[in-house]
């Protein structure tokens, strides 16, 4: 019987994958029970130096993040080489889908969306993947996202080893943020531009910006717009395009505030505010675009960082409850948005309304008086928001129909990456004494920050 | 192991103890002082008798520039720090005295180097605060580890295969990763006479077996060690820097 051979205690098994900067190979260890995977860098002659400060970049980031939506690092080494050791991912990258380009329409959407509810989670943890594309993304068969990597990634608090050795930008070409192009790493809407890249490219089969192999390719992007999808796909939603096109915006802060905000948008097509974008069938004029190619004012500038990261655009829902708001209570909760608003000007509002369905007997979506209980809601919603002269894409509002408000809410944001729910107190009655109080079962339970409003 | 890194503790026993207590909390098995436990402060007899027991127990401690000021006398020093420097060789007893004279300029443990300033020349007690003394610095030891101190400002410096430098400002309470394929030079901040801006108290936290290195701070009583500089009548700018951290 021979030994198999092992490094830091993981026992190597066969070789996974062989790519340009890292070989992948299967490992086990008897404390971790389940399939590992190991790392280990080309060393060999004529390696690439990006390739070692890499695999340093992520021998420092993987064993930092947490979450379902990356491998759980299970240690790192470098006796007697180097290496990662982490869970073995069961899922399959996006890259096969490329053979059979364009996919349909729901499931670039649904993808897109997984893709940023990862990297949500990464952004929260201070880091900005900057090489999002098919082969790092993972699905499982759930279709949960695992982002894979993260050798030319950014971290909020370490050490930049990738800036401070390279004075060129490393990335991937077609999916490249301009900014990162021009060498600004930190700035999470670069991942939102990759995004955007690949929602484009899995919606037409084109790359909005080809392939291009030297800087002065990739810098065309920084003026050059690319076709509209729906020139391409004609059934390519507008709101869609609307997305996909906000993603590619050259300015960092023109595209969504976070990649929750994103998320949501991907969720709820009915409510992306349509701006010019969504109707555009062709590009700006060669006028336009010489206009942009030599205005030195039309150049990303790093006026974010990531710092505190998103911290700047929460998503904020407010709850409310049509049936026993009081003008008084109704315009306690306006106030409350507007401080909230006050201080994250990027902020987005959701404003909910519960609507009761029975569970025995089916509801007549319309009253006795004939009009649409759904539809009057969301009427009810829009005009107790009006107030707050927020633009469309910052103000969306939404009927949830279901047999209990708390639980309603509080699946609405998680699902939805909530930062904040705003929602009033219930005044003191038989009502509260006999259901308990809403609020205080969403304060208990929220995955995130709750405050309950009270009219004195 | 965890070690912890106490540098420039200048007489400030109200920092000190916070950052001991801190530090057994985070169940420390061995204690680093980079040098200067004395001048600026009000406390110095106070501190040395604390560190006493300490380095009894197995604790290090280097020698700084302003423990050989109180031990020989100032030379170079600010007026401020001089006054301050001849304060405190008045209020040295023999065993003070004879702690401070027993301590190194230096000390080699593993792949670590302790010392007070730059590693090249130690004795000369030259300031790292920027890549090319922390070069000079890096040139001066062959450990793959170098703590020092003296300015009072937290750096951390990393050494890659290509040779080149980079300074990094740690964040505070971070772990940093001290990645064993790099050299790094790490600059801990002051406990007793913060400088970057930051009035709390600053110590490094070393996990050898993590290989990372957290630069803690700590609030602690600033007005009592305040209000004690300028009872013993030293320069009251020594007392109001402190709430500064400047």
């Amino acid at each position: 019987m021979t030994d198999a051979p092992t490094i830091g205690g993981f026992v190597l098994g066969e070789e996974i994958h062989r790519g340009g900067m890292a070989s992948l190979r299967a490992a086990t260890h008897p404390d971790h029970p389940g399939p590992i995977l190991l790392k280990l860098p080309k060393l060999a002659g004529g390696e690439d130096p990006a390739a070692i400060v890499g695999f340093e970049m992520e021998q420092m980031i993987l064993p930092r993040l947490t979450g379902p939506h990356v491998p759980r690092c299970h240690g790192i080494g470098h006796d007697p080489m180097p290496f990662i050791a982490m869970e073995r991912i069961e899922a399959t990258s996006l890259l096969p889908l490329l053979e059979r380009l364009p996919r349909p329409i729901e499931e670039v959407v649904a993808i897109a969306a997984a893709v940023a509810d990862a990297l949500d989670s990464l952004h929260r943890q201070g880091v900005v993947h900057l090489d999002i594309k098919p082969s790092n993304i993972l699905r499982r068969a759930d279709g949960q996202v695992v982002l894979v990597d993260f050798g030319l990634s950014h971290h909020a608090e370490l050490p930049d080893l990738m800036a401070e050795e390279f004075r060129l930008p490393y990335g991937t070409a077609p999916y490249m943020a301009p900014e990162q192009i021009m060498g600004i790493r930190g700035d999470p809407a670069s991942d939102l531009f990759a995004l955007g890249c690949l929602m484009y490219f899995f919606t037409t089969g084109r790359r909005p910006f080809g392939d291009p192999q030297r800087l002065k390719g990739l810098k065309r992007r920084l003026w050059w717009d690319p076709v509209p999808p729906r020139a391409l796909r004609p059934d390519c939603p507008p709101w869609l395009q609307e997305t996909i096109l906000r993603c590619l915006e050259v300015a960092p802060a023109a595209r969504h505030g976070s990649a929750a905000q994103l998320g949501f948008d991907l969720r709820h097509p009915a409510q992306v505010g349509l701006t010019q974008r969504a109707e555009r069938l062709a590009r700006d004029p060669w006028t336009t675009r010489l206009r942009r190619r030599f205005n030195p004012d039309h150049q990303p500038r790093l006026a974010r960082s990531i710092a505190a990261p998103q911290e700047d655009a929460p998503i904020i829902a407010v709850a409310i409850d049509l049936d026993a708001t009081t003008p008084a209570m109704a315009e306690a909760l306006r106030s409350m948005v507007r401080q909230v608003l006050a201080t994250v000007p990027g902020a987005r509002v959701a404003c909910l309304n519960v609507l009761r369905t029975r569970l025995l007997l089916p509801d007549a979506e319309t009253d006795a008086g004939g009009h649409n209980r759904h539809l009057q809601r969301l009427l009810d919603l829009r005009h107790w928001s009006t107030p707050l002269a927020l633009p469309d894409q910052r103000l969306t509002h939404h009927v949830l129909e279901a047999t209990g408000p708390a639980a309603a809410l509080l699946d609405y944001a998680a699902q939805n990456r909530v930062d904040h729910i705003i929602l009033g107190a219930r005044a003191d009655g038989l009502g509260r004494r006999v259901l308990g109080s809403v609020s205080a079962e969403v304060a208990r339970d929220a995955p995130c920050s709750v405050t309950v409003v009270r009219v004195r | 192991m965890r070690i912890a890194l106490l540098a420039d503790i200048h007489a400030n026993l109200e920092a000190l103890d916070a950052c001991l207590a801190h530090a057994a909390a985070q169940r420390v098995e061995r204690l680093v002082f980079l040098g200067d436990l004395v001048g600026y402060g009000a406390d110095p007899v106070a501190v040395l008798d604390r560190i006493r027991p300490l380095l009894d127990a197995g604790a290090l401690a280097l020698r700084g520039n302003h423990d050989e000021a109180a031990l020989f006398g100032p030379t170079g020093f600010s007026t401020d720090a001089a006054t301050a420097a001849r304060w405190t060789a008045a209020q040295l007893d023999a065993p003070a005295r004879a702690l401070l004279e027993a301590l190194p300029l230096t000390i080699n443990e593993d792949d670590r180097l302790y010392t007070h300033a730059d590693a090249s020349n130690p004795a000369d007690f030259r300031y790292v605060t920027d890549e090319r003394s922390a070069r000079r610095s890096l040139g001066g030891t062959a450990a793959r580890l170098t703590f020092c101190g003296h300015t009072h400002d937290p750096m951390l410096f990393g050494l890659g295969a290509a040779d080149r430098l980079a300074l990094h400002r740690p964040p505070a309470d971070v772990p940093m990763p001290l990645l064993p394929s790099r050299r790094w030079l790490a600059v801990i901040g002051a406990v007793g006479q913060p400088r970057d801006g930051n009035p709390a108290a600053c110590y490094g936290l070393l996990d050898t077996t993590a290989a990372t290195c957290a630069w803690m701070r700590l609030p602690y009583d600033i007005a009592k060690a305040a209000a004690k500089i300028r009872a013993a009548g030293l320069p009251p700018r020594l007392a109001d820097r402190l709430f500064e951290g400047l």
